[in-house]
């Protein structure tokens, strides 16, 4: 074996295996990938009893009900985005690779979308049946999460990034990332709104996606500096 | 070729004492420079220092006689690092590890080379078991697999030594000294106490705050 071999893959190998790598190790700890949509699905299910049944009442409160559900879902998931790579030792490794730490950060955080955010999108439609969510609205509602979900998990990555050295940062996390969530809510569950109103939800939905192209665009830089800083402490 | 590392009036400090102050270094291609001490000396804040995670420290670091700051990239792509906790993945097995390392490190997606690697330590056998179930020995030897696998000149590495058995040990200990051989160097921390060679410089920490240059 050489002394040295000039490293020839470039950054998307290296991406490529990252996300390779956390989707395999995600698709094997299965309760990380239900634990969200159980608590999703309990949450919903809970409301009516707890409230009222009433059709009519639910209706109302339902686009902002699931949308907070699924959102507190998401957040509660987001804690264990970093610390088991912290815990045993992989995230050093992240930090010491030649390859940009915002591109294998991203790609942590897009697994983590697939399997968290999308899936509670594609749920919400069927608890929405059960809160009696008027139809015309069950597209936008799949749609506006999907979108949304997609910036919380940026988010929400930044906060577990700058928690993920403490040792309990779970309240931290939710306090941090919180205020940066309101707009996201605000905007998706008012799409739904818009559409049971049959008002016109293409503004929610572009301002939902100009969120996430500024998440996009910001938070892999945010979330490698919180790292670093996390590691460094 | 030529390996310089360099530390000038190295100075950290923690929890208001001070781990060392005015520490000096200087490591070439061909050394083996162990880093002693008592338990909470600081060997481990140093190394994380010399490899660059941490940034909360007085004094300069250079590469190459290039100050650190510009010569990160160069620095980082002849550096392979083996920290206190192993990084390996108990929930994947020891060849999709490698498999990831490999790909972090820009060689080739090389699954003979992961196999050859697991041997050389002693782990045929144990390729497709999730790393979980191996022992802490085992789930080193699957880090240190790296230093088969991944050629790079300046190794860092921090209690290499931990859970292996007395022959890991003296294999281990063999490869030191050959990578040192061969030009490379090695920066370890360990209370093993190595073989005697020409090669080998030590550097004791944990002597008050005050450390000698060496």
């Amino acid at each position: 074996m050489p002394l040295f071999r000039e490293p020839e893959g470039g950054a998307w190998v290296a991406i490529r295996a990252t996300l390779k790598r956390d989707l395999v190790l995600m698709m094997r700890r299965r309760s990380e990938v239900l634990n969200p949509l159980v608590f999703f699905a309990l949450v919903i299910t809970l409301f009516p009893i707890g409230i009222s049944p009433d059709p009519e009442l639910l209706a109302v409160i339902a686009p902002g009900l699931l949308w907070v559900a699924a959102l507190l879902a998401a957040l509660l998931s987001l804690d264990s985005l970093f610390r088991s790579d912290f815990d045993d030792g992989s995230l050093e490794q992240l930090l010491l690779s030649p390859q940009p730490l915002p591109a294998l950060a991203l790609a942590k955080v897009a697994v983590h979308w697939l399997l968290t955010g999308l899936p509670l999108a594609l749920m919400a439609p069927l608890l929405g049946i059960l809160l009696s969510l008027p139809s015309g609205s069950y597209a936008v509602l799949a749609l506006s999460l999907a979108l949304g979900s997609a910036s919380l998990s940026l988010i929400g990555a930044i906060g577990a990034a700058l928690t993920v050295g403490l040792s309990r940062g779970g309240v931290l996390l939710s306090l941090l990332v919180l205020p940066l969530y309101i707009p996201v809510l605000i905007f998706g569950a008012g799409a739904v709104q818009a559409a049971i109103l049959g008002d016109g939800v293409s503004a929610h939905l572009a301002i939902l996606g100009a969120l996430l192209a500024v998440a996009l665009g910001l938070a892999p830089w945010a979330i490698a500096a919180s790292l670093r800083i996390s590691i460094n402490g | 070729m030529s390996l310089r590392l360099q530390a000038r009036k190295l100075a950290c400090e923690r929890d208001d004492r001070w781990l060392f102050r005015d520490l000096d270094l200087d490591i070439h291609a061909g050394e083996i420079v162990r880093v002693e001490g008592p338990n909470g000396s600081g060997k481990t804040t140093l190394l994380k220092i010399l490899s660059g995670q941490l940034a909360d420290f007085e004094g300069e670091l250079y590469w190459n006689d290039h100050p650190m700051r510009r010569k990160r990239q160069d620095f980082l792509a002849n550096l392979l690092y083996l920290g206190h906790a192993p990084g390996v993945k108990a929930a994947l097995t020891p060849l999709e590890n490698l498999a990831w390392y490999q790909a972090l490190a820009g060689e080739p997606d090389a699954e003979a080379a992961r196999f050859a690697a697991l041997a050389a330590m002693g782990l045929a056998g144990f390729e497709d078991l999730p790393a979980g179930q191996l022992s802490a020995g085992q789930q080193r030897r699957v880090a240190l697999a790296r230093l088969e696998l991944i050629p790079r000149p300046l190794w860092v590495l921090d209690e290499p030594f931990t859970a292996i058995d007395r022959d890991g040990v003296a294999a281990l200990e063999g490869r030191l000294a050959a990578h040192a051989l061969r030009g490379g160097c090695v920066l370890v921390t360990t209370h093993h106490a190595l073989a005697e060679s020409p090669a080998l410089r030590c550097i004791r920490l944990g002597q008050g705050g005050d450390d000698a240059a060496l």
